[in-house]
């Protein structure tokens, strides 16, 4: 019976030991609900913009591309860019926040090696996605942008898991499922949109802090 | 029937040997002062407890620089994975049969 104890505390060690070596564990739920938030809010402010502009939304026919240099340049001087800029770094700065006092609070470093290797798995996807949104907004094919969003952000939290709390792969499934569905609503990208980035990560981030933080 | 704590590897007695081991598993490598992080131990514990598993053959030592400081890292050799494995598996059948 001791020896039965004392063999199972040492597979437990072990296992919290290539945890915590290998994942980033500092991420709060409470990220999740503060990116969230600020996904609603850079919904609802950009509503009237995206909304009303429904007919050069959905496009039914992708148009020929006329490549001029300054199509990048005028994308960068809309309304919407500048909210949807907004809203990223709210949520990153939010984000970045609760998860530097978790990481305080357990006493382990925020920037490791585990940081290092989640960050650069997380970025993989979405440079390449972001890549490809640009190139899907130059051809004005905007009915895709929210779609790709989910699409690319859900392949890159299901690519993270690997290297955080294994639950995000989750809300990755989640993420990608919407982004698809999506596909056959072009033109409510905007209700999607915030469904996943707002609805979903306040869900995910309330169930994490619950599960790892209430106490 | 063989006696399954014959398996469990001497070697990994220690808890902290046992720690260094889990991560180098599953790390690639790992550095001094991670694993020193990790297992909230003093330097001179963990260098003493690197020296035993590096003289057993189950670590293997790198020396290196990251500018001008020093920058050791470990890693598991082929030795230590078996014997780590072998250890797991002493500690599954010891669970399993005492049930």
């Amino acid at each position: 019976m001791g020896e039965e104890q004392q063999s199972l505390r040492e597979l437990q060690h072990i296992k919290r030991i290539m945890e915590e070596s290998s994942r980033f564990i500092s991420l709060s739920g409470l990220s999740g609900i503060a990116a969230g938030v600020s996904a609603l809010l850079g919904a609802w402010i950009s509503f009237d913009y995206v909304t009303g502009r429904k007919d050069y939304i959905i496009n039914k026919e992708l148009p020929v591309p006329h490549v001029s240099p300054n199509e990048y340049s005028i994308i960068f001087n809309t309304w919407i860019f500048w909210i949807a800029a907004g809203t990223f770094f709210a949520a990153l700065i939010s984000a970045f926040i609760f998860t530097w006092i978790k990481s305080k609070r357990q006493g382990t470093p925020i920037w490791g090696n585990t940081a290092k290797r989640l960050l650069i798995n997380v970025s993989i996807p979405l440079v390449a996605g972001g890549i490809f949104l640009l190139r899907l907004i130059h051809f004005k094919t905007f009915g895709l942008v929210a779609p790709g969003c989910l699409i690319f952000y859900g392949l890159a939290l299901v690519n993270a898991s690997k290297y955080t709390l294994a639950e995000v792969r989750y809300l990755g499934y989640l993420q990608i499922l919407l982004g698809i569905i999506n596909l056959q609503f072009v033109g409510l990208g905007i209700y999607f949109w915030a469904a996943g980035f707002g609805v979903l990560h306040i869900v995910y981030g309330a169930y994490m802090w619950w599960k790892y933080e209430k106490s | 029937m063989s006696n399954p704590i014959e398996n469990l590897n001497k070697i990994f007695d220690s808890r902290v040997r046992l720690g260094i081991m889990s991560a180098l598993m599953v790390n690639e490598s790992v550095n001094f002062n991670d694993l020193k992080e990790l297992l909230v131990i003093t330097d001179g514990n963990l260098a003493s407890h690197l020296k035993a598993l590096e003289e057993n053959g189950a670590i293997k030592v790198q020396k290196g620089f990251i500018g001008r400081k020093t920058n050791t890292t470990y890693a598991v050799t082929r030795t230590g994975e078996k014997a780590f494995k072998g250890h797991l598996d002493a500690l599954e059948k010891m669970i399993r049969g005492t049930k």
